[in-house]
């Protein structure tokens, strides 16, 4: 199956480590993922923020040129899946903003093609069936809280995938990779990403809550499917946090591929966590 | 529409019973059913660090209380993470409303205390600018230098630097006529002094 792909800037830097691995368990499970060509930053959040057309005419841009490659298009990131979906319906409905992208680009947008996120991809598309029986390596005895943040699953009638409050693709995905799922509070809290940079006490004493949450209840690690979250919850916490994965990382472990160069670019360190319950070889020194 | 003065807490202000209309318009949102069941704002993972909670936002785009809804901290520090819009019971669309007052605020060149979240959008929409794609070290470097907090998350960045979390060099989007355009179609004609 073959799928256009926006990795987003992310992808490309401060989460190179998730951006690696889903390339990796894509080709594993079949997915030929093509590139948007030349692609530019969705704009979130400052685009949005502080200018409602140059924010949907920079996702717009994408749009286009994902439109062209005549597939649907899978995002990884939560943050360029949220605006793709907002700025899809607003092309539609504002033909002004329609009209002027289409002197830009050269081309007419329809939005004739799905805009999915890759969790969404992987639990619904390739279904939890066929990850079960392509587990070669299943994560016995590691117990992890599934974080889904905020906009991967809200608001539900946009992302039209989970349920807003509880959702449970990730809880599923976490039990077919044979590993243990724990119920917990804070599930689609906010961490505040969009404010990492700027009120580092803020957005610390979100991260704290979270992972503490997730320390109360027995977890050992946590599991994320966006960039933001991830970059979060593993650099804010400071000394003795959890490990923080990608669903793409452990799902590709349990698939039996090695992930030393997703790994060893975690700022909290998962290596011995994965060590002590045989879930790597090597431990990350080869 | 009807500009009006008040003396409120012994101070001046003003009430203008045009605002609620003019941040409709703009952002395509109602807000006048908001009732004030405060749900959004029990919810919302940010009122500890605001100065008004998200409903007395509303409450004061109603009665017009520009100056003050405007000059918030709480326009800036909302996280658009949806909770309050998926779970009012009015369909209020709080962050969509949000966006559209810091962009009034941008507009009208009102300060509010922070400062640095309206340096970073600037700083972060020049890098698009520039680039087309986000490059977190210019981003990084020009944010620090501009607020003057050079030391803020150091051994961070240089931790980050060594897991290869942070790119040395910038990449440019090859079709920069199409970036140019956007900006310049989009873009802001004037710039904010913040
Ligand atoms: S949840 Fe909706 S109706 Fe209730 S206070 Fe908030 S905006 Fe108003
Ligand atoms: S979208 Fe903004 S106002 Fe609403 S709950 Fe999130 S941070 Fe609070």
């Amino acid at each position: 199956m073959k799928l256009s792909y926006f990795p987003g800037c992310s992808l490309d830097g401060t989460a190179k480590e998730y951006g690696l691995s889903t390339r990796a368990i894509c080709e594993r499970l079949g997915l030929e993922l093509i590139e948007v060509p030349d692609w530019n930053c969705c704009g979130a959040s400052s685009g949005h923020s502080t200018n409602f057309l140059l924010g949907h005419a920079l996702a717009a841009r994408n749009l286009i040129l994902a439109e062209q490659q005549g597939l649907d298009l899978v995002v990884a990131c939560a943050a360029c899946f949220s605006r793709f979906k907002k700025t899809n319906i607003v092309l539609k409905e504002n033909a002004e903003l329609n009209r002027k992208m289409e002197g830009i680009m050269g081309i007419p947008y329809t939005g004739g093609f799905e805009i999915r996120h890759l969790l969404d991809v992987i639990c619904n598309t390739i279904g939890l069936e066929t990850i079960r029986e392509k587990v070669v390596n299943p994560l016995k005895n590691l117990k992890l809280v599934p974080y889904y943040g905020c906009v991967i699953v809200r608001p539900q009638e946009l992302t039209q995938f989970d349920d807003e409050e509880q959702p449970k693709a990730m809880d599923n995905l976490t039990e077919a990779i044979g590993a243990e799922c724990l119920p917990w509070s804070e599930k689609t809290d906010c961490c505040g990403a969009s404010l990492s940079l700027t009120r580092v006490d803020i957005v610390k004493k979100l991260a704290r809550d979270i992972v503490d949450m997730g320390k109360e209840a027995g977890a050992q690690a946590i599991i994320t499917a966006c960039p933001l979250c991830q970059a979060n919850l593993d650099m804010r916490y400071g000394e003795d946090g959890l490990p923080v994965f990608y669903f793409t990382e452990l799902l590709g472990l349990a698939l039996g591929i090695d992930g030393n160069t997703w790994l060893e670019r975690h700022m909290t360190d998962p290596m011995p966590l994965l060590t002590s319950l045989k879930l790597v070889r090597g431990g990350g020194d080869e | 529409m009807k500009v009006i003065t008040i003396t409120s807490a012994g101070k001046k202000e003003t009430v203008d019973s045009g605002f609620a209309e003019r941040v409709q318009q703009k952002s395509g949102k109602e807000l006048r059913q908001c009732y004030h069941c405060l749900k959004c704002s029990a919810g919302c993972p940010l009122t500890f660090a605001m100065d008004w909670t998200p409903n007395q936002i509303i409450r004061m785009v109603q009665l017009g209380l520009e100056k003050r809804v405007l000059s918030s901290s709480t326009i800036w520090l909302c996280a658009s993470c949806e909770t309050c819009s998926t779970r009012c019971p009015n369909e209020v669309d709080l962050p969509a409303i949000m966006d559209t007052l810091k962009e009034m605020a941008i507009r009208n060149d009102m300060r509010s205390e922070q400062t640095v979240i309206q340096v970073f959008h600037r700083v972060f929409l020049n890098c698009l600018r520039e680039y087309g794609r986000l490059h977190e070290l210019s981003l990084l470097l020009s944010l620090k230098l501009l607020t003057l907090n050079l030391f803020e998350d150091m051994m961070l960045g240089v931790k980050m630097f060594a897991k290869g979390k942070i790119n040395p060099l910038p990449t440019r989007i090859e079709n920069v006529r199409q970036l140019d355009l956007i900006f310049k179609i989009f873009g802001e004609s004037k710039r904010s002094r913040t």
